[in-house]
């Protein structure tokens, strides 16, 4: 059979780097022996892409803010309080709510790996991943949170919260000063990302 | 939200290796716990290979999948061998599709008329 020259010559798919090709392999193993459903796959990603993200927990923060017996419950129960609003642990991990007060800030990091409450925050930075944040953060905190652009009076204390495959850690950052007129959803739009790990405060959103 | 707090997902690899870990898990296939202490294993392995700190982007996932192939590999749902014989034939494959053309397994071994 003639080979068609213009086929032939037309340049090939764009080769995946090498780990991209081993994660099609394992892919391709584990769904030919039924082990994984590549459907259920495609839609935690897409999950991940579209519904998971910082918002969940900025939802959570401020809601804390201005609901006491949600406050209650979220003290008494994270976990619990958490999955009422619809943001449910998915590894069966505890979620316990740290609270930022004028004494005492948190900030959280997986010094095993990257331990991070997905649900409440989504994927993590690249950052939070770096053995320098994982390493230097329980020895120097101080540091790092001011490498962050956040400065603490000498006087705040700093804990650290080290999570694990069991336990994930939220931050409660303090609600600003001067959002007394505002409501759970404007609020929630000041609390950022950072905010709930520890390494930033809540920011006035720009528009 | 601003575009710091985006996902991060800095190649689709990354998510797909995410997900898949995800969905064996819900499946029953490990604990969590076993695999973050695999993880946790597996990073500290690639920093002392690399003698250099890992940034957590690349490096990360690298480690990632490592994890997943070695704990896989001790399940033995996936041997060292087979791996590799499947991940050539993806190689192959992706090498003997015209670009712009979906890639599919197996579609090297259909042009031999």
């Amino acid at each position: 059979m003639p080979h068609d020259h213009h086929d032939h010559d037309a340049p090939h798919a764009l080769l995946p780097p090498d780990p991209a090709l081993r994660v099609r392999a394992l892919e391709t193993i584990l769904t030919r022996k039924g082990l994984i459903d590549p459907a259920a796959v495609d839609a935690i990603i897409d999950t991940y892409a579209r519904d998971i993200g910082p918002q969940n927990g900025a939802a959570v923060v401020a809601r804390a803010w201005t609901d006491p017996g949600f406050l209650g419950a979220l003290r008494q129960d994270a976990s619990a309080a958490i999955a009422v609003m619809g943001f449910g642990g998915r590894q069966g991990e505890h979620v316990v709510a740290v609270e930022n007060t004028p004494t005492v800030h948190n900030v959280v990091v997986c010094t095993l790996c990257s331990c991070y409450p997905w649900p409440l925050l989504g994927i993590p930075p690249a950052w939070y991943k770096s053995d320098a944040y994982r390493a230097r953060t329980v020895r120097e905190p101080r540091r790092v949170l001011a490498e962050f652009g956040l400065v603490l009076p000498e006087e705040t204390r700093i804990r650290v919260w080290d999570s694990t495959a069991e336990i994930r850690y939220l931050v409660i950052p303090m609600r600003p000063a001067g959002t007394e007129g505002l409501s759970a959803d404007e609020l929630a739009r000041w609390v950022t990302r950072d905010a709930m790990i520890g390494t930033g405060l809540p920011v006035r959103p720009s528009a | 939200m601003t575009p710091a707090d985006a996902p991060r997902f800095e190649a689709p690899w990354h998510a797909e290796l995410f997900a898949m870990t995800v969905h064996l898990n819900k499946q029953g296939a490990f604990s969590w716990s076993d695999w973050t202490a695999a993880l946790g294993e597996s990073l500290a392995r690639a920093r002392a290979a690399s003698g250099a700190p890992l940034d957590g982007g690349d490096d990360y996932y690298l480690a990632w999948l490592d994890a997943l192939e070695t704990l896989l590999e001790q399940a033995g749902t996936a041997p060292g061998a087979e791996r590799r014989a499947m991940r050539a034939a993806w190689r192959e494959a992706y090498l003997a599709t015209p670009h712009g053309a979906p890639v599919t397994l197996g579609a090297s071994g259909r042009d031999g008329g």
